[in-house]
């Protein structure tokens, strides 16, 4: 009995042996953690839906350097702890090539440590600033930072006169990292903070702080920083207290799906966002046009439901890593990171990157577009 | 000023009434069997998705409202018997964590099924602002309130006036001396799942015009419930409404007056205290255990 037992585990074990073996020569393991399940799944679902796609896609064209890729993937449930332990099994045990995901900022920052030692590439999916602010060495992301949709916005208010705004953000992780960087860069564009409010994500009524906010002195426009939910109900609250400022969104929002259960409410309301939404209507001279077009296509005709700008993250990440290792001409690690660090003129669907040793983002403001809600659909602000 | 002051407590009274009807769901299963049933925050979810997805396929709403409670209740049933009666002799704290597990059960099915995507139910009456004195109030908080009202009257005269309603209470007192007496008390644990999880889902339906529904939306709508419910005595339906009204209209004055960061802190300390004070509730019957 005893004797059998040791000859299975003996078998086992050259079993798994060899499967290593195997995928070392063999496939090229594109490890992935991504918030599919909990409150970040509407961002996590499309990314890896998006993931499966395209490398099926990349396998039925022969994959890269003439070799396949092969997915291992894992649902951090929107749990920052889990999705570092999930890191650690993708480095330690699957021997992955590269790692593209952390859907939040916190799952990606609890991730970072351990890919930074292990020194694996990594492009993360998440917006907040600090992933990349200071630089870190194996870290990468493809979505334009909070920062810049603060950038943005401002800018827009500049053209408007706009000076005084109140800003209204959600107690998440990311309503509380936009409301950090929009403060950090409000005085940068004459811009003053006359209230600074917040709600919780799953509130159903947000009309007490709307009433504070309408009351202040002197406030031109609101600011909402917020995604999924929130921004909904805030939206309907707007309307029902009557209140006529100007509202601007976050990047959080952009998606079908806002202006779907905002209904009227949702009209004039302001929002950067990537060319994704207006793709249709972009001019033809655009650079992003064909590659936002021709992913909306892919991404609808398979799934058939409409395509978010977090979707198209997942899209930029792993498109980055194959050129990357296309140039490389191996799966080196350190040779990966280095050609990831070298990627210029890259047009995904976030934007054009150009990422150099100081910048592992490579967008400027350019990647995002100000667009306006209009008999309940965006259009684009000049 | 006043207007101000007005619709903070609009505010106040529009989560409240949400936070009042998860409270009375809490309330029956906890009459009936001492068990806190944490799967309640599902019933309201399944409710609000059930009625959504049947008025987007066209089904007219008092028909799709009476499908949705009906199918909810049906699930209320099948969770009392294939998770809560097999377990019957168990302790109770093994029961609450049974609930838990039913109620992730529930949520995860409908994620795969339903999806994670938010969902629309268009209000009762319309979306036009109320105004009263300079501040606004949805019609489709009146629906809510009145509605919860008319459910505690209900319940009052069931409980006090009805076989079935004293049997309830009578289970929850003395199990074996209820069957002495009589009583089928696995009847009554499964009727009282049903009951709640009728009252849930309507509940789901009123709350979803104002703020949507999702799969997850059962998790904060459980754990608000549940902290109304203690606050005004489990048990108790008059306790319920104003535990949820206070605790709706603590947390609206305290983001228009004090800072809304500290809306839910507020709302915390004021359940410490009083649970401190009132170990039963404002509204929980005085009983002493015999130990």
């Amino acid at each position: 009995m005893n004797r059998r037992i040791l000859m299975t585990m003996a078998a086992a074990g050259l079993a798994m042996a060899s499967m290593g073996a195997i995928a070392q020569g063999g496939n090229i393991k594109i490890g992935s953690v991504l918030s599919v399940t909990g409150p970040a799944a509407f961002l996590g679902d499309p990314e890896l839906k998006t993931l499966q796609l395209y490398v099926d896609r990349i396998n039925a064209a022969g994959g890269v350097i003439g070799r396949k890729l092969e997915l291992v993937h894992y649902d951090d449930g929107s749990n920052a702890a889990t999705a570092n332990g999930f890191a650690k099994r993708l480095i330690e045990s699957d021997n992955v090539d590269v790692i593209i995901g952390g859907t939040t900022t916190g799952a990606t920052m609890a991730m970072a440590p351990l890919v930074d030692k292990a020194g694996v590439p990594f492009i993360s999916l998440a917006g907040g600033v600090v992933i990349i602010d200071p630089v870190k060495k194996w870290v990468f992301k493809t979505p334009q930072t909070d920062r810049m949709a603060a950038e943005k916005i401002f800018t827009d208010m500049n053209k408007r006169g706009i000076k005084k705004v109140a800003l209204l953000s959600e107690t998440s992780g990311f309503g509380q990292s936009g409301r950090k960087e929009t403060k950090a860069v409000a005085a940068k564009y004459g811009i003053e903070l006359v209230a600074d409010d917040t709600y919780g994500p799953k509130d159903s009524d947000v009309t007490a702080q709307l009433t504070k906010i309408k009351g202040t002195p002197g406030v031109q426009a609101l600011l909402v920083f917020g995604l999924g939910q929130g921004p909904v109900v805030v939206t309907k609250n707007v309307v029902q207290l009557g209140i006529t400022l100007p509202v601007y969104q976050s990047h959080g929002v952009a998606s079908d799906e806002y202006i779907k259960l905002s209904g009227k409410a949702a009209e004039g309301i302001r929002l950067p966002a990537t060319a994704m939404l207006v793709a249709n209507t972009l001019p033809s001279s655009d650079p992003q046009k064909a590659v936002a077009l021709a992913y909306s296509k892919a991404y609808a005709d398979k799934y058939k439901e409409v395509v978010s700008t977090f979707g198209g993250y997942a899209y930029d990440g792993l498109m980055i890593t194959v050129e990357a290792i296309k140039r490389a001409g191996s799966t080196d690690k350190a040779k990966v990171r280095d050609a990831i660090e070298a990627t210029k003129g890259f047009v995904g669907t976030g934007g054009v990157v150009n990422m150099s040793p100081t910048d592992h983002m490579g967008l400027d403001l350019s990647a995002f577009r100000m667009l306006e809600i209009k008999n309940g659909d965006w259009v684009l602000v000049p | 000023m006043l207007s101000q002051f007005l619709q903070f407590l609009f505010s106040g009274v529009t989560i409240g009434a949400t936070y009042a009807l998860a409270a009375l769901g809490f309330s029956i299963i906890y009459n009936a069997s001492g068990v806190i049933n944490f799967a309640q925050g599902e019933f309201i979810m399944l409710g609000g998705m059930a009625a959504a997805l049947l008025v987007a396929q066209g089904v007219p709403l008092p028909l799709a409202v009476a499908l949705a409670v009906a199918v909810v209740s049906i699930v209320g049933l099948l969770v009392e018997k294939f998770a809560i009666e097999p377990a019957k002799d168990a302790e109770v704290v093994t029961l609450i964590i049974i609930t838990i597990g039913a109620s992730l059960f529930i949520r995860g099915l409908v994620q795969v099924f339903l999806g994670k995507g938010s969902h629309l139910l268009p209000p009762f009456s319309g979306d036009t602002p109320i105004g009263v004195l300079g501040a606004t109030l949805l019609p489709q908080s009146l629906w809510a309130l009145g509605v919860t009202l008319l459910i505690v009257a209900l319940l009052a005269w069931f409980f006090t006036r009805t076989l079935q309603g004293k049997a309830m209470l009578a289970t929850s007192h003395n199990s074996l001396a209820a069957r002495l007496v009589g009583i089928n008390t696995k009847m009554i644990l499964l009727a009282s799942f049903g009951l709640s999880a009728a009252l849930g889902a309507l509940g789901g339906i009123l709350v979803a015009p104002i703020t949507n529904t999702s799969y997850d939306i059962g998790i904060m709508l459980g754990l608000k419930g549940f902290v109304a419910a203690t606050l005004g005595g489990l048990g108790s339906g008059a306790g319920a409404i104003v535990g949820g009204l206070l605790l709706g209209i603590v947390e609206a004055m305290t983001a228009g007056y004090v800072s809304s960061s500290y809306k839910d802190a507020v709302a915390f300390v004021l359940i410490l205290l009083v649970l401190f004070f009132m170990p039963r509730g404002l509204f929980g019957a005085r009983v002493t255990e015999r130990v």
